[in-house]
């Protein structure tokens, strides 16, 4: 597939997905399409089914219905649910990125941050010590984690830098798209302030496209370019994340908008 | 049951194969694995050897070479040259092994994953795909933190390029022995109930960088019996001032050099 025709095409379709745990329902009939370089947000309360969509669109949970189809530059539009598990851990390496809420899940304490940056790289075929070790330096620079930390463990960090650890795990392949689950959830507002500025120039440099789950509504409006509004499990409303948060339609987005504490 | 893992193993290279591991008249951990193997492939005409860290006389290794004896009366041997099948735990024997011998290795966890990913899914998903970056990532941690790849035991290797395998806790001295060795090695995991092999003339490689590639640990004093520079060796302390001792950890071979007329009296 050529550069434009490319272009032309969502990165992510995603169509009438549905995900049931029994009788529960975990997203019901979901459906968007994220265009290259886009910010896709998606609020709501807790338990109505942010994490459980991220899941399915970052190819760990397959839904029940509806499809994810995902567009690369080599093997153009497939759906990541019916090619080879091979295929779809390939594309997770290669070219996606995730960032967990818990930085237990999405990091290995038990190695240095150089390694867990490093991992990465040698999953895709790195086997140079010293270029692997100056790519994860680099990485690790760019997230403000300093060069004398690179030899920790993720233990001795702290929350921010735990997650910052976990940004430069997840771009250090240079991911075309980029999954967040409440990135900043759990840091205090400085940190936060800072982490939201290093995340948006990231996908400014990177022209990253990225699904950011999170409750707060304020760093979605620094952030996101679009919003998903979910509530149990249904997309409520959607669209330009400035008109949806000043102008809400759905009762419960005017609820939402409402109740966010003025500082 | 077993001789059919047994095929299977030797049909995919490194791969390990599960089957019903069953009690032995002795406990887990002590061979196990080991002796169910050399029990399913040999016969009436072979000559066995059995060596515990290179030694022929250890207790271990006398009760297994005696329990053969009583039980499939086979012919055994201390002398690599003569067997036709050796059951080791954690030593090759340092003379070169040939096309028709057996080497059977007592393997106490066959999963090289094992450490670093502890669940049996995950692991068999990465084995299946092919996933071994992880590996790397315990060699990069030997370099970031000692400067060097300081795993010397238990090395992992990459068998016919294309299963990722644990070599049993042989020193990564022998390592280069395993690389297209012309015996067949046969690994026996009575425990974990897991089977896997190396047919004869196989590529092994062991994991590295390029930057930081394999390199087997050398032994810097000679023998003190046989004088031998280039074996592994044992070191033995030999008195309250902490004075040592090292001799060859493979018995036979040190045997065979001293019959050679290389008789080091004294040491060092």
């Amino acid at each position: 597939m050529n550069r434009e025709a490319f272009n032309g095409h969502p990165l992510l379709q995603v169509c009438g997905v549905s995900v049931f745990f029994g009788e529960r329902v975990g997203c019901r009939d979901v459906a968007f399409d994220l265009w290259p370089g886009e910010v896709m947000g998606v609020v709501g309360e807790s338990g109505s089914g942010k994490t459980t969509l991220l899941n399915c669109l970052s190819g760990r949970l397959a839904p029940r219905s509806g499809s994810i189809r995902y567009a690369s530059p080599e093997s153009g539009s497939q759906d990541i649910f019916q090619i080879a598990e091979s295929k779809r851990r390939a594309l997770m390496r290669q070219e996606w990125g995730i960032v967990h809420q818990q930085a237990r899940e999405g990091l290995r304490m038990r190695v240095s941050a150089g390694a867990n940056v490093g991992e990465r790289l040698m999953a895709t075929g790195w086997r140079h010590y010293g270029r692997i070790r100056l790519e994860a330096e680099k990485w690790l620079r760019r997230v403000e984690i300093e060069e004398g930390r690179m030899n920790d463990l993720p233990l001795t960090f702290s929350g921010g830098m735990q997650q910052r650890l976990q940004i430069a795990r997840a771009l250090v392949t240079r991911p075309r798209l980029v999954f967040m689950d409440e990135p900043t959830s759990g840091l205090d507002v400085s940190v936060q302030a800072r982490l939201l500025d290093l995340l948006r120039s990231l996908v400014e440099e990177l022209s990253l496209s990225a699904v950011i789950v999170s409750h707060d509504l304020g760093v979605m409006r620094l952030i996101s370019h679009r919003l998903l509004v979910m509530r149990r499990g249904e997309v409520v409303e959607s669209g330009l994340t400035d008109q949806v948060l000043d102008d809400p339609q759905h009762p419960y987005t005017q609820l939402l908008v409402s109740s966010v504490i003025q500082a | 049951m077993i001789r059919r893992a047994i095929l299977k193993a030797v049909a995919v290279p490194g791969h390990q194969i599960p089957f019903g591991s069953r009690e032995m008249p002795l406990p887990f951990g002590w061979g196990t694995g080991g002796i169910q193997v050399t029990a399913a492939v040999i016969g009436p005409g072979d000559v066995l050897k059995v060596i515990d860290q290179g030694a022929d006389d250890t207790t271990n290794a006398v009760s297994i070479r005696r329990f053969f004896a009583a039980t499939a009366g086979v012919r055994t041997t201390t002398r690599t040259t003569e067997a036709t099948i050796i059951q080791t735990r954690h030593r090759i024997p340092e003379t070169p092994l040939q096309e028709g011998q057996i080497l059977v290795y007592q393997v106490p966890i066959p999963e090289p994953l094992r450490f670093l990913e502890a669940r049996e899914m995950e692991t068999r998903k990465m084995h299946a795909l092919a996933d071994y970056g992880i590996m790397y990532v315990k060699l990069y941690e030997d370099i970031t933190h000692h400067g060097r790849i300081a795993t010397s035991f238990n090395y992992p290797v990459l068998v016919h390029g294309r299963y990722l395998m644990s070599p049993s806790p042989i020193p990564k001295f022998d390592n280069p022995k395993m690389n297209c060795l012309p015996a067949l090695q046969l690994f026996g995991a009575g425990r974990e109930k897991r089977i896997y092999a190396v047919p004869p003339y196989t590529e092994v490689k062991s994991l590295d960088f390029e930057d930081h590639p394999f390199r087997a640990e050398t032994v810097a004093q000679a023998c003190a019996f046989c004088g031998a520079e280039s074996s592994f060796k044992d070191e033995i302390i030999i008195d309250n001032q902490g004075n040592r001792l090292f001799v060859c950890s493979d018995t036979d071979f040190c045997r065979q050099n001293r019959e050679n007329g290389q008789i080091f009296l004294g040491g060092k």
